[in-house]
């Protein structure tokens, strides 16, 4: 099922860099006058990276901008190179977005018709869209659900299901929203060492900490700054300080 | 709640188009109102209880399931037809009924939702003259299915929680308490799924510089 809005603007020449990772080059969003993201100007070429922040202070919409789900009020976002305000349809297919509440997120009613939804978006030929599905099922443990209603997963199959949705589409970097959130402990570790085991580059946004271990970057971000940029170790110990103060 | 969906089975139902088995659903559900006999509705009952369990193998707990669901409407039928005209014939209203239910569970259950959301797609082709993409009717139909349970599960949530707080659970009160919070939710989480879809490459079109109110956006 290809979908293309009529008139659709036209995705600008893909000629990208992986060298060059993500750039945010003078980057403000706002909603309405309210600013929830100010001057942030960075560029992302670790392999894991990790960003922690209050509750409300941009870090959701930061991780949105990153593969064009949210486009800036302000500078732009370049992802390898290509702007995800012209050339959004290269960048999404370079950038996989994993939400924090599986639900909102699958939507065919079973398990391999959904993680199979990406793949028929990229226009990927049916043959190759069973095998690329059946691969990826088996790999995280829901071989044996391929054809169970979605809804009656447990919450952390649901969440695997989900990463599984994107994975399929092979992007070279994943931005995790809150993964574990709602998930219980044996679960958020499953979830844990799937992110610690992917070979893309990988942001995850998170209010766990133990998850950043390994990273090699974090980020802390408050009313719409990012104030820390360091390695887990320092940045989780000024995100601690940040969060005692208030 | 749980939808019948696909029941996985090596069968010739199963392997056969879905178009055929929406046709043959629609031929069914055709002969049973021009041969009005409890005959034909008896046959036509036990014609789709032999394709159903014998030929598509399906367990009898799926079929069962559907015909408990329209117990109460087979039943009122039933009793209205049986006050207002004579027992044969609310036999037979009965029998039809349940005959045409059952086939629909039947093509439903051997039928995956893709290849009917296919279908879907194929009729409503002609509909592109008019600007109408069939691809974007499939997607609602698919999202329709997917949807329902969750919703109903999220109903049931918001009855528990008023429940838990001496709110009323059931009743009309209940059920208009429920209704505002759970379009709050339903709203927020159309909100996340189209979200959702635009970084799966349902659209490719950069999203509009202000998405969502300040309201929702809280993150």
């Amino acid at each position: 099922m290809r979908l293309r809005r009529p008139g659709a603007a036209v995705p600008g020449p893909d000629v990208a860099d992986p060298a060059r990772g993500i750039e945010l080059r003078g980057v403000g969003h706002r909603y309405g006058d309210r600013v929830v993201l100010a001057d942030v100007q960075l560029t992302l070429t670790e392999a894991r990276i990790g960003v922690v922040g209050a509750n409300g202070s941009g870090k959701s919409t930061f991780a949105r901008l990153l593969n064009g789900l949210v486009v800036p009020s302000e500078g732009r976002v370049l992802v390898d190179g290509l702007d995800t305000r012209t050339q959004v349809r290269a960048v999404r297919r370079r950038v996989g977005f994993v939400f924090q509440d599986p639900d909102a997120q699958i939507v065919h009613p079973t398990v391999a018709e959904d993680v199979a939804y990406g793949l028929e978006n990229q226009g990927v030929p049916a043959d190759e869209r069973t095998e690329r599905v059946a691969e990826v099922l088996a790999r995280h443990g829901l071989a044996g659900h391929a054809d169970h209603p979605a809804h009656l997963l447990s919450g952390g199959q649901k969440q695997l299901l989900a990463i599984a949705g994107v994975l399929v589409m092979r992007p070279a970097r994943i931005v995790f929203d809150e993964p574990t959130t709602l998930l219980d402990l044996v679960n958020a570790r499953r979830v844990g060492e799937l992110i610690a085991g992917l070979a893309q580059q990988v942001v995850v946004v998170t209010h766990q900490l133990d998850l950043l271990d390994g990273f090699d970057r974090v980020l802390v971000v408050d009313r719409g700054r990012v104030v820390t940029d360091a390695a887990p170790g320092p940045a989780v110990a000024a995100y601690r300080r940040l969060m005692a103060d208030r | 709640m749980t939808l019948a969906l696909h029941v996985p089975r090596d069968s010739a139902v199963h392997r056969l188009p879905a178009g055929v088995k929406l046709l043959a659903l629609a031929v069914l559900a055709v002969v049973l109102f021009v041969l009005p006999t409890p005959l034909a509705a008896g046959a036509a009952l036990a014609g789709v209880l032999v394709v159903g369990l014998l030929a598509a193998r399906l367990p009898i707990a799926v079929l069962a399931g559907q015909a408990r669901a329209v117990r109460w409407w087979l039943l009122g039928l039933l009793v209205v037809h049986a006050l207002t005209t004579d027992v044969v014939t609310a036999v037979h209203v009965a029998l039809r009924l349940l005959a045409l239910v059952l086939a629909a569970a039947v093509v439903t259950a051997t039928t995956r939702v893709s290849e009917m959301v296919a279908v879907v797609e194929r009729l409503c082709a002609p509909l592109r003259l008019v600007g109408v993409r069939p691809a974007r009717v499939g997607l609602v139909v698919t999202m329709a299915l997917r949807f329902i349970p969750l919703l109903t599960d999220r109903a049931d949530r918001i009855r528990e929680a008023q429940a838990a707080r001496g709110g009323p659970a059931r009743g009309l009160r209940g059920l208009r308490t429920t209704v505002a919070p759970l379009l709050v939710q339903v709203l927020q989480m159309a909100h996340d799924v189209s979200e959702a879809l635009d970084a799966r490459g349902a659209d490719d079109v950069p999203p509009p510089r202000r998405r969502r109110s300040p309201a929702l956006e809280t993150r």
